[in-house]
């Protein structure tokens, strides 16, 4: 008999694992059914699934379209279902979503608000998305302000672009006056001559440069502003206005220097301590009365201006936060290159200290573009504000749940795409600093 | 040896407040206050011109008269003849007893959501994100109409209960209504009452506080201190003779026996709520505006709150878990010994400032029509009275110390689970 | 030193803004635009259509004085007010008259310093009950649910109703029509309590209406008017003589369907004064003679925007009761154009 011991030379083909772990039935069983609590749970969570889904999809989707008013909402369900509940009539909606989106904004200037949207995305592009887009559209960025104020009021162009120059002839004041007079001085002059100019000389020479090549577009009053595109603009504006505010009082609240910071700390606090409807109050009641006698604001101008007040607390709490995250390293390295503290700021620490914050900022803008419901409040037109004028038709009284639908739609794509976006900064910033 | 002489004295020039840094810092700060004092002067000054022309001097007599109108929703007796600042004040309760029944559930749904996202149940854990997500994403104005809306359109009227077949009927054994005027609950009664105690005499901010609640609340902490004494003689036996002394019973009998005699001798029954009339009479009325105000602001609340202790719990290290388990301890204590207590330190901050935002945003009440202060102080009164400049920096005033009193408490609380670094 | 400069320059601020308030006319004149405070929204009165015109009763006030003073009932910027924001609103000159169904009251009149031009609708506050309350007089109320719309002088006359006639009840304030409506119905509240137009609005746009009743008690008088400022009396009495010229031309037979003719051909002093093809009437105003023509073609004369926005063919549907003219048994009763 030859050598008849066994020696396996090759490994056994596996074996397909047990049917109670693979595939569906396996992802059930470990995702779903793990233990008998689990799986309690999961019925649970089924039926009520089942129960809101069912009512819900069928009060969205069996629903009325085409109608002119609530009566006649009515009138089809009760010829298609037999039933006036559990149907929803969206027939408002139809007939007024322009009204919705662009409150009073004349319809043939719509253009106009989706223009400054479009380019909004555009100019923040390169901020956001820094590493995918040229740097070349910071440009874009810089002069955005402007052209928002261009494209919402209209009016003539010479308007913002004198406002504009105000900025361009501080720089050149700074330009000039550093070699000849020195540091402080042209200082001074960058900061009055713009000042100067904006007080006295922008209205006029505006006015008389118009009078000459009128460039411009229809102008719209503020107070024709509304519905999701008021939203949308106070959130910007209040943003936008209230990042240079809340750095400086970020700067402020860091600060050595006792009396400016102990101004700043109590800006803050007094405006974090106070509910947003109070602020709302003073806009729509008492900002007249602190201005000289006389003075008259229209009111979505004086809410932007407390809306701004408001997020400038709110936004330099963000970027002390960032401020705070830097590494002491950073201020010592600065300190070591022998930069004084203006061009610390600009050169190091407040690149970074803003990039870091980035996501606060979004969740702050989140925030405040939510609260601006409240200025319905006040009797402003925002989304909320007009539902109760819709209902006030004598065709849609009566109409409830399909407004609020919309509206909670409209907000929860907007607010769900930014946090998103947020989390996804979140994340990539992470990865860079550990 | 060279010989220190002291550095020629510089005469002080005035350009030396700006350009030397020892004197410049004293320079800014003095211009600034400065410019903050021009812009306060401005401000007043502006103020008592406009005031003047308007012919409203700022005076605060209107608070003393009567208010005229009536609150449904008040923790204090009051009624329309009461003066304004009665009714300021009611309003104060008011906020006060939505802010703190708020902040409560909030952190209990909060940190039960924020758990359950971690869960291995896949449909639990989607559930969940599916509610964080909808409620932090959508205007909590919004959240607090809808929340009125359900409640009144898919619970039953009270003209539902009346009637030979009712097509509602109370719960819990003919003990609790729910309508959709709100819920009614038995209410504690006295038979052989002690009485109340007035405090504040007359004055707006009056109010009673009753015998019968000072005496329970004395006999329970006498009897917790009593189980205390009783629970460290056991301890100490323990360590003493190796052996512990069977208490449970004896805690019990102190806990119960001088609570059910105070309770007998006081004649202690519960009221139900009866329909009578057009609406429910008797027991306690948890009114709609309440349940939809605190309901909206604590599930809305609670995402926020939910994410925080994600965040938190996630931002303990797998390690520590580890090492616990290694330790031998089971998965509760894991979470309760090791895992919460750090995570406790990176949630309490941020949870602070929702804390906040519930008792501001519980300013929107006016929306539902709860009576809170903003309803009272900063709604029919400033509407009736005219007055909006006192009303407005009144209401102002009032929230900050809320708020400032909120932070003092939970930064107080939190310096004390604060990890001591060396 | 410095801060007296401050005031002096406000001062001169002030003198020159107190010079602009007394002339609203002036102002309004200057500007082309009226601005006219109304609701952010009530059926009939004021409210937006689809494409953003304002369409109502009241607004129809603001498009009259429109008319009178700038020639075009376009010419007005409609400025939605709440119930806290519509004094301060007018006080502060932000607008020019308030036409937002508000009741001419002592305190408001005396107190907050503003001037009732007259009454454009005569109100008053009563209830609303579901019929199968079976309650027959708002006597019967004792411990009912109220529901009442905040802001107004509503909570006020009802505190004061149940405490003369000593019965309980449970106030539900509310912030909008819409809402109270939608709690009346679901029966979170046994009555609805507002004004008697708001009520008959109200139970119209019900899906059956027949099924409530409004209880006989009328509670309080709500003589609702447009208000102008205190102290600038020329256009006070531009816009009182616009809302009274409304009222003459119906008692004059007077429409915007024949004011051209009669303009011309009418013998009647009286119409010839109202119409300007005789007297100085417009010129005493500060207004050119046709003044009151346009006012009345703007929107026709007061019976003609009655039944166009609120009257019995509409689906607000409200008799004209204490609103119909003098001779017809109401309380208009216009001066005389003289």
């Amino acid at each position: 008999m030859s050598n008849q011991s066994f020696v396996r030379t090759e490994m056994l083909p596996e074996q397909a694992p047990p049917g109670s772990t693979v595939g569906v039935l396996g992802w059930l069983r470990e995702n779903l059914f793990s233990t008998w609590i689990n799986s309690i749970l999961t019925v649970v969570c089924v039926v009520f699934v089942y129960y809101v889904l069912s009512n819900i999809l069928s009060w969205t989707f069996l629903s009325v379209w085409n109608a002119n008013s609530l009566t006649e909402c009515r009138e089809i369900m009760m010829a298609t279902w037999g039933t006036t509940h559990g149907h929803a009539c969206w027939a408002v909606i139809n007939e007024r979503w322009q009204q919705m989106l662009f409150g009073f904004y004349p319809p043939e200037l719509y253009w106009r608000p989706i223009l400054a949207l479009v380019l909004l995305l555009v100019a923040l592009s390169p901020i956001l998305y820094a590493e995918k887009v040229s740097s070349k559209l910071l440009y874009l960025t810089a002069a955005y302000p402007f052209l928002l104020v261009w494209l919402m009021w209209g009016g003539s162009i010479w308007g913002p672009l004198m406002a504009a120059a105000g900025f361009g002839i501080g720089y050149l004041a700074y330009r000039f006056l550093l070699p000849i007079a020195g540091g402080l001085t042209a200082l001074i002059a960058a900061f009055l001559l713009p000042v100067l100019w904006w007080l006295f000389l922008a209205g006029p020479v505006a006015g008389a440069i118009n009078s000459i090549i009128p460039i411009g577009i229809a102008s719209v009053e503020s107070r024709e502003f509304g519905g999701y595109m008021l939203a949308l603009l106070l959130g910007v504006v209040a943003i936008g206005c209230s990042l240079p505010l809340g750095i400086v009082l970020a700067l402020g609240r860091q600060s050595d220097l006792l009396i400016v910071k102990y101004l700043c700390v109590g800006f803050i606090e007094f405006i974090r301590g106070v509910p947003l409807i109070t602020l709302l109050f003073v806009a729509s009641l008492l900002l007249n009365l602190f201005l000289p006698p006389g003075t008259n604001f229209d009111i979505i101008l004086r809410v932007m201006i407390m809306m701004t007040l408001f997020s400038a607390a709110y936004m330099a709490e963000v970027i002390r936060g960032g401020l705070a995250a830097l590494p002491r390293g950073q201020y010592e390295g600065a300190d070591s290159l022998g930069l004084n503290y203006w061009q610390a700021q600009r050169l190091i620490i407040m690149p970074q200290a803003l990039k870091i914050s980035i996501p606060g900022i979004v969740s702050t803008f989140i925030g405040i573009f939510k609260d601006t419901t409240l200025v319905s409040i006040i009797g402003l037109f925002d989304v909320i504000g007009l539902s109760s004028a819709i209902r006030a038709d004598t065709a849609w009284n009566g109409i409830y749940w399909e407004l609020f639908a919309f509206i909670g739609f409209l907000f929860f794509v907007v607010c769900f795409g930014m946090s998103r976006y947020s989390m996804y900064l979140e994340r990539k910033l992470q990865t860079g600093h550990r | 040896m060279t010989t220190l002489t002291d550095p020629p004295k510089e005469h002080f020039r005035l350009s030396m407040l700006l350009y030397d840094t020892r004197y410049r810092s004293a320079t800014i700060q003095v211009v600034a206050l400065m410019g903050f004092m021009l812009l306060a002067a401005w401000l007043l000054s502006n103020t008592i011109q406009n005031l003047e022309a308007l012919g409203k001097p700022v005076e605060f007599g209107f608070f003393s008269e009567p208010a005229s109108y009536d609150i449904n929703q008040r923790l204090l007796e009051y009624d329309s003849r009461d003066s304004h600042l009665r009714a300021a004040f009611i309003g104060l309760l008011n906020t006060l007893v939505v802010a703190v029944l708020g902040c409560i559930t909030a952190t209990i749904v909060g940190v039960l959501v924020g758990v359950l996202r971690l869960s291995s149940n896949w449909l639990v854990a989607k559930i969940m994100t599916v509610y964080v997500e909808m409620f932090r994403n959508v205007p909590v104005l919004l959240w607090i109409v809808f929340a009125m809306a359900i409640l009144i359109e898919s619970l039953p009227a009270p003209r539902a209960f009346r009637g030979e077949n009712p097509t509602a009927t109370m719960d819990l054994f003919n003990t609790v209504a729910v309508t959709n005027r709100g819920v009614y609950i038995p209410e504690a009664l006295f038979s052989r009452s002690l009485g109340d105690i007035h405090f504040f005499g007359e004055s707006a901010m009056r109010f009673d506080v009753s015998l019968d609640l000072i005496a329970i609340i004395i006999v329970l902490a006498g009897s917790i201190f009593a189980m205390r004494k009783v629970t460290a003689w056991a301890n100490k036996t323990q360590e003493q003779t190796g052996d512990r002394p069977k208490i449970w019973h004896i805690l019990l009998g102190l806990i119960f026996v001088p609570m059910l005699i105070l309770l007998v001798a006081l004649g202690f029954h519960l009221g139900y709520p009866e329909l009578k009339g057009f609406n429910f009479t008797g027991g306690t009325h948890l009114r709609n505006s309440l349940i939809a105000l605190w309901l909206a602001l604590s599930l809305y609340t609670a995402a926020f709150i939910a994410e925080i202790v994600r965040g938190g719990i996630l931002a303990i290290s797998h390690g520590q878990t580890e090492a616990a388990a290694a330790l031998g301890l089971r998965q509760g204590r894991i979470m309760r010994l090791v895992i919460l207590p750090q995570a406790l330190r990176v949630i309490i901050p941020p949870m602070i400032s929702n804390y906040l935002n519930l008792t501001k945003n519980s300013s929107l009440a006016i929306a539902v029509g709860y009576m809170d202060i903003t309803g009272t102080l900063g709604g029919i009164t400033m509407n009736q009275t005219g007055r909006e400049l006192e009303c407005v920096l009144l209401l102002m005033l009032v929230y900050l110390a809320i708020s400032l009193s909120i932070s003092a408490v939970m930064n107080w609380y939190n310096e004390r689970v604060k990890l001591v670094e060396r | 030193m410095k801060k007296t400069i401050f005031v002096g320059a406000a001062t001169v601020v002030t003198l020159a803004a107190g010079a602009a308030m007394a002339g609203t006319a002036d102002d309004v004149k200057a500007r082309g635009k009226l601005n006219c405070g109304v609701t952010t929204g009530l059926a009939g009165f004021a409210a937006p259509d689809a494409n953003g015109e304002w369409k109502g009763f009241d607004v129809s006030m603001c498009r009259a004085v429109a008319a009178a003073v700038l020639g075009d009932p376009n010419a007005v910027e409609f400025v939605p007010t709440t119930g806290k924001t519509r004094f301060t609103a007018l006080a502060s000159g932000e607008i020019d008259l308030l036409a937002r169904n508000t009741t001419w009251t002592f305190s408001r009149d005396v107190d907050l310093k503003f001037e009732f031009i007259g009454v454009n609708y005569y109100d008053g506050q009563g209830f609303m009950v579901p019929k199968e309350l079976g309650v027959s007089s708002a006597k019967e109320l004792d411990g009912a649910t109220v529901c009442i719309q905040t802001g107004t002088t509503t909570e006020l006359n009802l505190a004061d109703f149940f405490r003369t006639n000593n019965i309980s009840y449970e106030p539900v304030p509310i912030e909008t029509n819409a809402e109270a409506q939608q709690q009346y119905l679901a029966g979170a509240c046994d009555v609805y309590t507002t004004d008697a137009s708001g009520l008959a609005a109200t139970r119209a746009s019900f899906e059956d209406p027949s099924a409530h009743i409004l209880l006989p008690e009328i509670i309080s008088k709500e003589p609702l008017g447009p208000l102008v400022r205190h102290g600038d009396h020329e256009w006070g009495d531009v816009a009182r003589w616009t809302l009274n010229a409304l009222i003459s031309a119906e008692e004059l037979g007077v429409t915007s369907a024949n004011i051209n003719d009669i303009a011309s051909s009418t013998e009647n002093p009286e119409i010839k004064r109202l119409l300007g093809t005789e007297g100085t009437l417009g010129e005493m105003l500060g207004l050119d003679a046709e003044w009151a023509q346009r006012a009345i073609a703007a929107g026709g004369n007061y019976g003609e925007i009655f039944a166009k926005n609120i009257g019995e063919d509409t689906p607000i549907g409200l008799a004209r009761g204490l609103n119909a003219q003098w001779t017809d048994g109401g309380l208009l009763y216009s001066p005389p154009f003289r």
